[in-house]
């Protein structure tokens, strides 16, 4: 018998894999942003597993929200590298400390 | 075992794989490819929890514009593999750690409220419009919310362009407010002279 539960566990796993895949892909900042959207990936489906299971339309509308700013977050993101590996070659993440003391 | 719980492991097998690929392939087209494999399997389990146009629009606009912009930036940005894969064996241990730790609490909540024994509600009748309802609530309730998504993609693509804009030097441009203030007297110049006659015949 499928639960909530089992739906909450599939999202739970991919935001546990994406957090792992942030501390692990220091060389690029391109699979940075990959695992950014499948952590968001993985808050729709919670999102809309609760809506399904409490009958209730207001999550679902959040998902249409997180999908908007997602794109646009990516769109900007990409900007953002692209003008980085213009200036500097490279988009590795330790090569951007610029700011550190 | 019926269809839908058959439905729910396979994609869902096949999601957690793909994500596990996108984090640990090193090389970032591949990692795309699995994402769009990764946004697949979520839409077909956003089918099997009968939210059909989210599935669809997660398919139409992730895979179909954001994933391709992804694999425009990887080919566009010609990035060394080999390198990629430094710093992988490092950072392996703690970041198992702080996942396995938020798995771990994440499970104990989800596995101890009462969360697993609400079983999956009864299909919706056949006459029933996802679509419709949605719609109802996003043009009723959230109107303003949606007003405001509409300005936040005017800003990304107002950022994005001017972001990535640059001028080269030596390259024409057309500038519209000169064109526009020019005179009539600047640019035509009429001249008299006497008719000739010419060609006699």
């Amino acid at each position: 018998m499928l639960t909530l539960a089992h739906f909450l566990t599939l999202g739970a796993l991919l935001f546990c894999i994406s957090v792992a895949g942030i501390f692990l892909n220091r060389k690029n900042v391109l699979i940075l942003l990959m695992c950014i959207e499948l952590m968001l990936l993985a808050v729709n489906i919670n999102f809309v597993a609760f809506s399904r299971f409490l009958d209730n339309m207001d999550g679902q509308v959040f998902v249409f929200f997180i999908l908007t700013v997602a794109a646009a977050e990516a769109a900007i993101g990409l900007a953002i590298l692209v003008v980085l590996f213009r200036n500097r070659s490279s988009i590795s993440v330790e090569d951007i400390a610029d700011l550190k003391g | 075992m019926p269809i839908v719980e058959i439905v729910f492991y396979l994609f869902s097998a096949v999601l957690v794989v793909s994500a596990l690929s996108v984090v640990t392939s090193g090389n970032p087209i591949y990692s795309v490819l699995f994402l769009v494999l990764a946004f697949f399997s979520a839409a077909c389990i956003w089918m099997l929890l009968e939210a059909e146009f989210l599935a669809i629009v997660l398919v139409l606009v992730y895979v179909g514009a954001v994933m391709v912009l992804f694999l425009f930036v990887v080919m566009m940005l010609d990035v060394n593999v080999t390198p990629m894969k430094e710093g992988f064996a490092r950072y392996l241990p703690v970041g198992l750690l702080v996942a396995l730790a938020m798995a771990a609490q994440m499970f104990m909540v989800i596995w101890t409220r009462g969360l697993e024994t609400q079983p999956l509600p009864d299909p919706r009748p056949a006459d029933y419009s996802h679509t419709r309802e949605l719609g109802e609530w996003l043009f009723t309730h959230y109107i303003y919310a949606f007003e405001i998504a509409a300005v936040i993609l005017l800003v990304a693509i107002i950022a994005a362009i001017s972001l990535t804009h640059r001028r080269r030097p030596g390259t024409r441009y057309q500038d519209p407010a000169e064109q526009v203030k020019i005179r009539r007297q600047e640019r035509v110049r009429l001249v008299k002279m006497p008719s000739e006659r010419t060609g006699e015949g």
